[in-house]
């Protein structure tokens, strides 16, 4: 049975997510417990779309926009960090701990700093241990995938 | 419109507890516009209680949510009817009336609200809403330069303001603006001060709910005759 934590990074294409790919191509050495979202803005993140993968099972969340004052759609990142600061005092209601759930900036050129992200992501979720809403490893990841190809059909769309 | 806010989740979860089939029910009015209790604000909910249940061990407990265009107009409610009964509560997103009016097209479900329902008012900016208006029943707008001395002043004065009132601010909270001051500078930009010499008589209270619950009928509008609810 895989015990490793599971994370969600909703991840801006304009930087976090082209970061995320630069760590790659840099053969940079980070956990491969995240997966990787691609949003066309922090600013589209909508409170469900994180629920919806707490809901799912997911261990841990990571939004990661652009540097403050580099949206490329001027404040997306910046509404973006309210409506996680909202999301987290929900997540306290519920009964989960907000610390799940964490917001990040960074820029497309940032490989290193990605990693670093996941890094501490992913200790931070071990020290917690895994959410209690985990049905099981492979049923969460099937989630976080699904989650992941619709915000990806959802971009093909809106290119159209 | 009608403002209202989200109750908190552990609220919410005590008041379903002995439920275990629960339909959240937005509305796509109002409360839709204040971003407390349309559809997307339905699917928030849904999504954070299924998970609060859950974790108090109550995960099978069944929440679906759904969201009706009106929840104070049985036209709208109708195509719940069916719905209704595949569940044992109804859990409402919509203002107070909104709840009471679900509670009376279904007298056998229990129907519990979501929101706080706060008042009449006006978005000030985009996520401030303020409070303007309370339904008196006999509006005195045209007397007091379109300022609302009973919602806007904290002591309901009609010959404000009081000895509290500084720098334009209200004595009960320095951030809240003294209504009077606002009567009298927007008296004063319409040049109409001088009719706030003479002392305003008492306000017929009667009108507003102190009078008990109203209602406004319009007879030539009842078709089926006039309607005979409590
Ligand atoms: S006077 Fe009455 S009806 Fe007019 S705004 Fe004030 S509370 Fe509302
Ligand atoms: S300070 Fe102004 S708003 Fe406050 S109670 Fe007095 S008159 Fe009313």
């Amino acid at each position: 049975m895989n015990d490793e934590p599971l994370i969600l990074a909703f991840c801006c294409h304009y930087c976090a997510y082209a970061a995320a790919d630069l760590a790659g191509s840099m053969r940079l050495q980070y956990p491969d417990n995240v997966r990787v979202l691609r949003l066309p803005c922090t600013g589209k993140l909508e409170a469900n779309y994180v629920l919806a993968a707490f809901e799912r099972g997911v261990d841990g969340v990571i939004v990661a926009g652009c540097l403050e004052g580099g949206c490329h759609f001027l404040e997306g990142n910046l509404r973006a960090r309210k409506r996680v600061e909202r999301v987290r005092q929900l997540l306290a209601e519920i009964g989960l701990e907000p610390e799940r759930l964490e917001m990040f900036n960074l820029s497309s050129a940032e490989g290193p700093r990605f990693a670093e992200i996941v890094t501490a992501m992913v200790e931070r979720v071990k020290r917690m241990g895994n959410s209690p809403l985990r049905p099981d490893r492979a049923r969460a990841e099937e989630g976080a995938l699904e989650m992941s190809r619709q915000a990806e059909a959802m971009l093909e769309g809106e290119k159209r | 419109m009608i403002v209202a806010d989200r109750k908190k989740i552990p609220e919410i979860v005590d008041m379903i507890k002995d439920h275990r089939r629960v339909l959240l029910v937005g509305c796509g009015t109002c409360v839709t516009v204040c971003l407390a209790g349309g559809e997307r604000e339905a699917g928030i909910l849904g999504s954070a209680l299924r998970m609060a249940l859950r974790l108090r061990g109550r995960g099978d407990v069944t929440v679906d949510e759904c969201t009706i265009e009106r929840q104070c107009e049985d036209a709208f409610i109708d195509i719940l009817a069916q719905r209704v009964s595949e569940y044992d509560a109804i859990c409402s997103l919509g203002c107070g009336a909104g709840v009471q009016a679900l509670a009376e097209r279904f007298p056998r479900m229990p129907v519990y609200p979501g929101l706080d329902t706060q008042f009449m008012g006006i978005l000030e900016s985009q996520g401030v809403w303020a409070e303007k208006c309370s339904g008196c029943g006999n509006c005195r707008l045209g007397e007091f330069a379109g300022i609302c001395p009973i919602t806007r002043c904290a002591k309901r004065l009609f010959n404000g303001p009081c000895g509290g009132s500084r720098d334009g601010k209200c004595e009960i909270n320095p951030d809240l603006g003294c209504g009077w001051q606002l009567i009298h500078d927007r008296a004063v930009a319409l040049g109409i001060l001088d009719r706030f010499e003479a002392i305003v008589p008492p306000h017929d209270w009667s009108t507003g709910l102190d009078g008990g619950p109203r209602k406004v009928v319009r007879e030539d509008q009842c078709i089926a005759g006039l309607c005979t609810r409590p």
